[in-house]
């Protein structure tokens, strides 16, 4: 029952937040100086007089800020989340079309970033004065100061342009064709180098926070117990210790979600990656408003899904959390 | 006049396709051609959008009545003969006989005289057909334009991306053609390849249409264009072969780098109808200096384009002394070009009472760009025009619609900005000069705000007349009048370059760029 009575309580928050989310965001992109109008005669290499003043005409842009706030929340409201003006074709699809890749995307590096980061936190955490703890802290250092589309650029000057192994961009290469395995395959192919962009930020995050709690683990009591009554250095760490250092990474992760979102704008435009990012760069660019608060209506869907997630992931690994 | 008339009256199919291409060796058949473009266009129908993006796929998938070769002639391409009447008031359209879209429907002069409509209504360029006053169909094959008066930008008009013909069973439903839902999905065209698919942000592939009008055209099978934003990325892609062309390349530092790749073939060739020069805007109603023709020009001679076009263009792109492209018919390099002269300058300020300030300012200006291909022209302004004692600051925007807003609404003094021809002057050159076109709130009027009641007359009187040497005459008195008064100063083309693998033959170099259609590109 517990368990049941924070979710939905987790969820009524979440629905407040999107409310807000959507109702700020509408305020602040009408804000932004120029609209659609300019970014479409921009697009086209300008626009007569009365064209100009029809495109305005037509997407109600003369009308009171109010009022384009009103209409736009009570369409929210039907689940009608409107029109592009830049593509003319319904938010929903061209959103719907893009969250897949940017999903794929985005837990792809995460995993990579929590495992690899895990691992590497556990081993570092073994041994604190050893040559993989330096390498930890080093990696901790470089992620953080390293912003993530120089990382990208490094990596496809390394591996594209120097090394030739990989593709420069894109999701997929599509000369390449065969049945679904071979697609697959091109479809992993293109997404190791944005994996690893995304994932180098959080690994660094993942591993620290991992040899942290674990060393703080290492020192307790039933560790000591453990290893005095015989149990083999092994199951200390990877069954009696880490289950109890988990437990911080797991809130970080979902905590970082939302961040590993915006991380994803940065990643898939360097890596012409075909996702919400590309999409939200490019709307926020040509005014798009339907569009921009699609995206966000979405991803800040995913990210309050996730967090509830997060929340019972938690659960489930420490059964010492009640109803918070 | 004459020329065109000669032209039009005794083309025969023969002559009509030869290739205007220099051919050394025998175009293979088959092969897939994977290009570069650089924006998502919002669709793909270009009769209701203008621009690149939407141009590069568009003239692969429809046809126009004409196509350009690279000294700027038009030839025959779904019109296989024209004729313009001696009254200059009607042009007659010969349509290949034949000819099917690619649901197999005829393309008859209906749809030509559809398609003009449509653009007529739609299309953000009025100027292109505004004289166009009715699209009679005597035929199905022969179609005859009504003008009010002589219209010589039609010609042009007609090329490329700017008239495409469109299917009216499928465009002329009742639909609104802005926002039809085939203009981006299931297309149905009149061009050379036909529509497979298009997927926002990731690629559009085009593949053969085997009953194209031009026989054994076209060569390739298959087209995949990329949908490439980042310069970098590309010339990483050019350059490992993943790549085989991209168009309106103009990064200086990348072109310098790709042209030294022995696999590619980078070519300058080709951009003159689309016509991009880069400039000094001024604000010429401004409370403040730039409304003095003297500071104008005094600034003017402290620009040293030459600097500009070393340093910072690396000799990607030559010199433009006018608002109308070099490589245009009407073009006139006689015009004053304000070479570097600092003393000319400061004596200009000086005498016309622009006293220096103890710290050797004499007043401040700000110049403003929106994107950053133009970010180094407007920050060389700030050193450059120190040395006269003008203290400029450097306004950037945070992206386009920022900038736009700012220069629409006339809120600057300077800007460096990048304005197309778009192929005759008619339609490219006279919006930004024309004191007609005054108009806040929209981008590429006439946001200098200048008038000259001669300089109206003048592009009045060149926009009616067929006669060519008539309008080479009034377009130079044009060109001296504003290089006198200099509303804005110009700097020097965009450095468009195609960019080409040498297994690519026929690369295309008529005057539209790769806004053009590919039908003679092959792999070799």
């Amino acid at each position: 029952m517990g368990l049941w009575k924070a979710i939905a309580i987790r969820i009524g928050y979440g629905l407040l937040l999107l409310l807000a989310v959507l109702v700020l965001n509408f305020t602040l992109i009408s804000i932004a100086p120029g609209d659609i109008a300019d970014s479409i005669a921009g697009d086209m290499g300008g626009a007569d007089a009365e064209v100009i003043a029809e495109i305005r005409e037509r997407y109600g842009l003369n009308e009171p800020f109010y009022i384009q706030l009103w209409k736009y929340m009570s369409g929210v409201f039907r689940f009608d989340l409107g029109y592009s003006y830049f593509f003319n074709v319904p938010v929903t699809e061209i959103v719907l079309e893009r969250l897949p890749a940017t999903l794929l995307l985005v837990f792809s590096a995460q995993i990579l970033a929590i495992v690899l980061g895990t691992i590497l936190g556990v081993l570092a955490a073994k041994n604190p004065r050893g040559f993989l703890n330096t390498i930890v802290t080093f990696l901790a250092l470089f992620g953080f100061a390293a912003p993530v589309f120089w990382t990208g650029i490094l990596l496809i000057i390394t591996f594209v342009s120097i090394f030739p192994i990989f593709p420069v961009g894109g999701m997929r290469d599509v000369t390449v064709e065969g049945g679904f395995f071979i697609e697959t395959l091109d479809l992993l192919y293109h997404l190791v180098l944005p994996m690893i962009t995304l994932a180098s930020i959080y690994l660094a995050l993942y591993s620290r926070l991992a040899r942290a709690s674990m060393q703080e683990v290492l020192g307790a009591d039933y560790v000591r117990t453990a290893r005095a009554k015989g149990v083999p250095e092994r199951t200390v760490l990877y069954k009696h210790a880490l289950k109890n250092a988990l437990g911080p990474v797991i809130t970080v992760a979902g905590l970082q979600f939302a961040s590993v979102i915006s991380g994803a704008v940065v990643v898939e435009t360097v890596f012409s990656w075909p996702g919400l990012g590309t999409l939200a760069l490019q709307s926020i660019l040509a005014r798009d408003t339907p569009t921009i608060m699609g995206i966000l209506f979405f991803s800040s869907l995913v990210v309050i899904v996730f967090n509830i997630l997060t929340d019972i992931a938690l659960r489930l690994v420490d059964p010492r959390i009640k109803t918070g | 006049m004459k020329q065109l008339l000669s032209l039009a009256a005794t083309l025969a199919l023969t002559t009509a396709f030869a290739a205007p291409y220099a051919q050394a060796e025998e175009p293979k058949k088959g092969g897939t051609l994977v290009m570069a473009i650089q924006q998502t266009p919002r669709h793909l129908n270009p009769a209701v959008q203008s621009g690149t993006a939407t141009g590069q796929p568009g003239t692969q998938l429809f046809a126009a009545p004409l196509r350009y070769d690279e000294g700027w002639n038009p030839q025959p391409y779904l019109a296989e003969s024209w004729e313009i009447a001696h009254d200059e008031l009607s042009v007659t359209l010969n349509l290949v006989k034949g000819a099917t879209f690619h649901d197999g429907k005829p393309i008859t002069s209906e749809d030509v005289a559809f398609s003009i409509k449509t653009v007529q209504e739609n299309h953000p360029f009025k100027s292109m057909f505004a004289p166009v006053e009715k699209v009679e169909t005597p035929n199905e094959h022969t179609a005859i334009l009504r003008l009010s008066k002589p219209h010589p930008a039609l010609m042009l008009a007609m090329s490329s991306q700017l008239l495409s013909i469109i299917p009216k069973h499928i465009y002329g439903d009742g639909e609104d053609p802005k926002s039809h839902p085939r203009n981006g999905d299931n297309v149905v065209g009149s061009g050379p390849f036909k529509f497979v698919e298009y997927k926002k942000d990731q690629h559009i592939i085009l593949e053969r249409n085997d009953d194209f009008f031009i026989e054994g055209r076209p060569y390739l099978d298959k087209i995949v264009m990329r949908v490439m934003k980042d310069g970098s990325a590309r010339t990483i892609a050019l350059e490992s072969g993943e790549l085989h062309m991209s168009g309106f390349e103009q990064d200086p530092l990348n072109l310098v780098r790709l042209k030294k790749n022995d696999d590619l073939t980078v070519s300058g060739k080709g951009y003159g109808a689309i016509g991009p020069i880069n400039w000094l805007a001024f604000n010429t109603q401004a409370d403040g200096p730039t409304s003095d023709p003297i500071v104008r020009k005094a600034i003017a001679y402290a620009v040293d384009t030459n600097f500009m076009l070393k340093a910072l263009m690396r000799g990607t792109t030559g010199p433009a002394k006018t608002g109308i492209h070099p490589d245009s018919p009407f073009y006139d390099d006689t015009v004053e070009d304000y070479a570097l002269d600092l003393d000319k300058a400061n004596k200009l300020l000086d005498d016309a009472g622009y006293k220096k300030g103890s710290d050797g300012m004499r007043f401040k200006l700000t110049v403003d760009y929106g994107w950053p291909t133009v970010k180094p022209p407007a920050e060389y302004m700030k050193p450059a025009l120190k040395k006269i004692g003008i203290d400029v600051t450097v306004r950037a925007s945070a992206d386009f619609p920022t900038w736009s807003k700012r220069i629409s609404n006339h809120e600057f003094d300077m800007t460096i900005d990048n304005v197309f021809n778009w192929g005759d002057p008619v339609i490219g050159v006279h919006r930004t000069y024309s004191s007609q076109n005054i108009k806040k709130g929209v981008i590429w009027s006439n946001t200098q705000q200048y008038s000259n009641a001669r300089v109206d007359e003048l592009m009045e009187l060149a926009g009616a007349t067929n006669d060519q040497e008539l309008r080479k005459k009034y377009y130079a008195e044009f060109q001296h009048i504003l290089a006198d008064e200099l509303p804005l100063y110009p700097l020097f083309p965009s450095p468009y370059h195609t960019i080409s693998s040498k297994k690519v033959g026929n690369a295309p170099d008529s005057i539209w760029g790769t806004s053009h259609p590919l039908d003679q590109v092959y792999i070799k």
